[in-house]
């Protein structure tokens, strides 16, 4: 737990709203600003990819071109100038660390200020680290453990040259190219992010675990991460980033795939916590990500989970398409949203398959000026006999100039399919707050407290490791909203 | 100098006067009861004591150790050893009780430059605690106050006392939902920290707690102001004649 410790004390040490505002200086080698196949044809060749690959971006490019961003989300967008945008720029001493020794020091003191030392990080409770700093991985810790059991856990870009076949199959397999607006953008740009596999019937060793941090000013962090699990296989993977304040607006488009064969189970979890902006919304990331899962085999199951405290804009729908006889999708969501932020997020469960079952627990908490939406669809196609949905969705609201929002989608086309919806809405109570006040704790600790009552369904989901980081951010993402 | 005084104390809640010249000294070691009709402002006081929001003091002061607490939040006033037992508990979903009894003891060591508490000692510490006051480990367990029975609450207040060990205890209505063997268990709780050290309010509508509780004095409240003051006897008296005739305001 030092890391957890560490991060403690680094939060509180710091001032000012955003605690892990700080930037690192390093060199970095940018492609030039703005769009265009020889910007594409700059990073595939940086990446050292194989023609396939180029290919595969420049088709995602073109669809891209005549796409359109989109505009159905409760979400107040500025015009983004996709000229204006680097995308591509890698930390200049991180061509081939073998070790931590090689890494750049002044990168690992941004760790260390983040609280997560990679040299610490390696002996805590087995869990791997696959850095990525900007764009480009720098670290890779326990690769030979996870190695012996059969699993591959590296850099994208690395699994695209080693492992191609595996990557050709899989990867646009579950978010196509088109997809969407920002899918299409990423797979046209993608620099980074992890591949992990796990072969049939392996349960992997540890909990693996990257963290994400976006350094190079103007430069979109387009991260592209595909996870398969062969069948009854297991995995826990954990995604959590924080990142620097300035003043432009970052883009961040993601894609996260993820395929679970017959009995495989793979889990998700995510600790959002990106630069807000200030409290006008100025200078917070855009955080556009389509993460989506595939119950291919039956029996399956994919489960996501996400506490998200950071961005001025979330767009993210975590979801999962159920195709195998009696697969299982869940979804546990806590937003935060304070000051200008916006958040507009929810998940999508597609019931392709017979008895296939999904649970849906979103706890949205408001303050500030921010508005927080909940989105979700519930679909039950013609094939999913006797499939079960269970949605909750729980709205919190701290002040009265903050907005709430729920937006279920339900869609059945099997009689015999059941889908159940519950929402409430409330507010922290006077009583609550002076019970707690009257024995001894401030306001800023009794509202931390009660909020995490609040999401405690959700935060019971998270690996214990995380979940005490995440009970820290939550109050201090809401810091200032009271009183 | 006392432990608590309370000066001429005028407060109201918004626009509507509820308290209207309150005199009262507590010393420390001493137990006063406050007896009252409904609506005659008992509640309203122990907020007013407590630093609740929305409880405005008028006219008058309040001093805790010869120091005016009224410029003090409410969360100062605890730390400084002001502590009120609910008339109605609040119920807090999802935030464990342990946790939450935690927090509120290493808020006051903090504040008092002392280290927090071991974990696993305050775990021992809140268990034999418990147990005096009949207080099952599944309880403990729970979150704060959900789901407990109206006697659950109220022996939770108890231990919360017990653990925060505050200069000054106000109990408010303590004894209501409470049945025969209930009140016994609480009211042993309560005489256990009675203290050299320790000034109580008890606040009761019913004379029957005083029976357990010996008060050494006893205020009858009434629109407002303090009617009548006398030692245990008085309490009998309201038992057998009400509270009407005690005073123009009841
Ligand atoms: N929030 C409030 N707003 C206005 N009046 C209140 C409020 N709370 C209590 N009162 C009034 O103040 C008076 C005293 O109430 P309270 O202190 O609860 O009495 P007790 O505890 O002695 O029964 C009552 O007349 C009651 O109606
Ligand atoms: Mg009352």
């Amino acid at each position: 737990m030092v890391a957890t410790v560490e991060t403690i004390e680094a939060v509180e040490q710091a001032t000012g709203a955003y605690k892990y505002g700080f930037v690192t200086d390093i060199e970095t080698e940018k492609s030039p600003k703005g769009l265009s196949e020889d910007v594409i044809r700059f990073i595939s060749g940086k990446k050292m990819e194989p023609e396939w690959m180029l290919t595969w971006r420049l088709k995602a490019y073109r669809y891209w071109l005549k796409m359109t961003p989109p505009d159905w989300a409760k979400l107040n967008v500025p015009p983004i100038d996709y000229d204006n945008i680097y995308y591509y720029a890698a930390p200049k001493s991180a061509e081939a660390p073998k070790s931590l020794d090689e890494v750049d020091p002044e990168l690992l003191r941004t760790y260390e200020k983040l609280g997560i030392p990679l040299n610490e990080q390696k002996m805590l409770a087995g869990v791997a680290v696959d850095a990525v700093f900007d764009s480009v991985s720098v670290a890779t810790t326990f690769r030979e453990e996870l190695a012996k059991a059969g699993v591959i856990f590296c850099p994208i870009s690395e699994a695209i040259r080693e492992y191609p076949d595996l990557v050709r199959k899989y990867m646009g397999s579950v978010v196509p190219v088109s997809d969407n607006y920002f899918s299409a953008l990423n797979s046209a740009v993608f620099t980074d992010g992890s591949f992990v596999y796990i072969p049939k019937g392996v349960r992997c060793p540890m909990e693996l675990s990257t963290y994400f941090r976006i350094n190079e000013k103007n430069t979109g962090q387009f991260e592209r991460t595909l996870i398969i699990a062969e069948d009854s296989s297991y995995v826990s993977y954990l995604e959590g980033c924080t990142a620097p304040q300035r003043d432009e607006n970052q883009l961040h488009a993601a894609v996260v795939e993820l395929v679970a064969q017959t009995d495989a189970e793979i889990k998700y979890s995510t600790v959002q916590n990106w630069y807000p902006g200030d409290e006008t919304g100025k200078g917070g990331i855009y955080n556009f990500v389509t993460k989506r899962g595939a119950c291919r085999g039956d029996r399956s199951k994919i489960s996501w989970t996400q506490v998200e405290t950071g961005s001025a804009i979330t767009w993210k729908y975590p979801s999962c398409v159920l195709k195998g006889k009696d697969s299982v999708g869940e979804f546990y969501s806590v937003a935060v949203t304070n000051g200008a932020q916006q958040a507009d997020t929810g998940t999508k469960m597609i019931h392709l398959g017979e008895g296939s079952r999904s649970t849906i627990i979103s706890k949205g908490i408001s303050a500030g000026r921010s508005n927080n939406t909940y989105r979700g669809l519930v679909e039950m196609n013609k094939a999913a006999e006797n499939s079960r949905n269970f949605t909750q969705c729980d709205s919190l609201l701290v002040g009265d100039t903050c907005g709430a929002h729920t937006v279920p989608y339900m869609v059945s086309r099997n009689p015999s399919a059941k889908i159940e919806h519950e929402a409430t809405t409330s507010r922290i109570s006077e009583d609550q707050l002076f019970y707690c006040l009257q024995r001894g704790l401030d306001e800023e600790e009794a509202v931390s407290l009660i909020v995490n009552g609040f999401c405690k369904e959700v935060m019971n989901e998270l690996p214990m490791e995380f979940a005490v980081e995440a009970q820290k951010l939550i109050g201090i993402s809401l810091e200032g909203s009271v009183g | 100098m006392s432990l608590l005084e309370i000066k001429n104390l005028h407060a109201r809640i918004g626009d509507t006067g509820i308290l209207h010249g309150i005199d009262l000294t507590i010393g420390r070691g001493e137990v006063h009861a406050i007896m009252g009709p409904n609506g005659s402002g008992k509640s309203t006081l122990s907020y007013v004591l407590s630093g609740r929001d929305g409880y405005e003091v008028t006219e008058g002061d309040i001093l805790l150790d010869g120091e005016s607490v009224l410029e003090m939040e409410a969360d100062e006033r605890a730390r400084a050893g002001m502590f009120l037992a609910f008339q109605y508990p609040v119920e807090l979903p999802g935030v464990g009780g342990m946790a939450f009894l935690r927090a509120a003891v290493n808020a006051r060591k903090r504040d008092a430059g002392k280290d927090e508490v071991d974990q696993l000692e305050f775990v021992k510490m809140v268990r034999a605690e418990a147990k005096n006051l009949g207080i099952k480990d599944d309880m403990l367990k729970r979150p704060v106050n959900v789901g407990f029975s109206g006697g659950e609450k109220k022996r939770y207040e108890i231990l919360q006392m017990a653990l925060l060990k505050p200069s000054m205890a106000i109990l408010d209505e303590t004894d209501s939902g409470l049945d025969v063997d209930a009140l016994k268990i609480v009211s042993e709780g309560v005489n256990l920290l009675r203290s050299v050290e320790r000034g109580m309010l008890v606040i009761t509508h019913y004379q029957r707690l005083l029976n357990h509780i010996v008060p050494d004095q006893v205020h009858i409240l009434a629109g407002g102001r303090i009617v009548k003051s006398g030692d245990k006897t008085l309490a009998l008296e309201v038992e057998e004649n009400g509270y009407s005739g005690l005073g123009d305001a009841a």
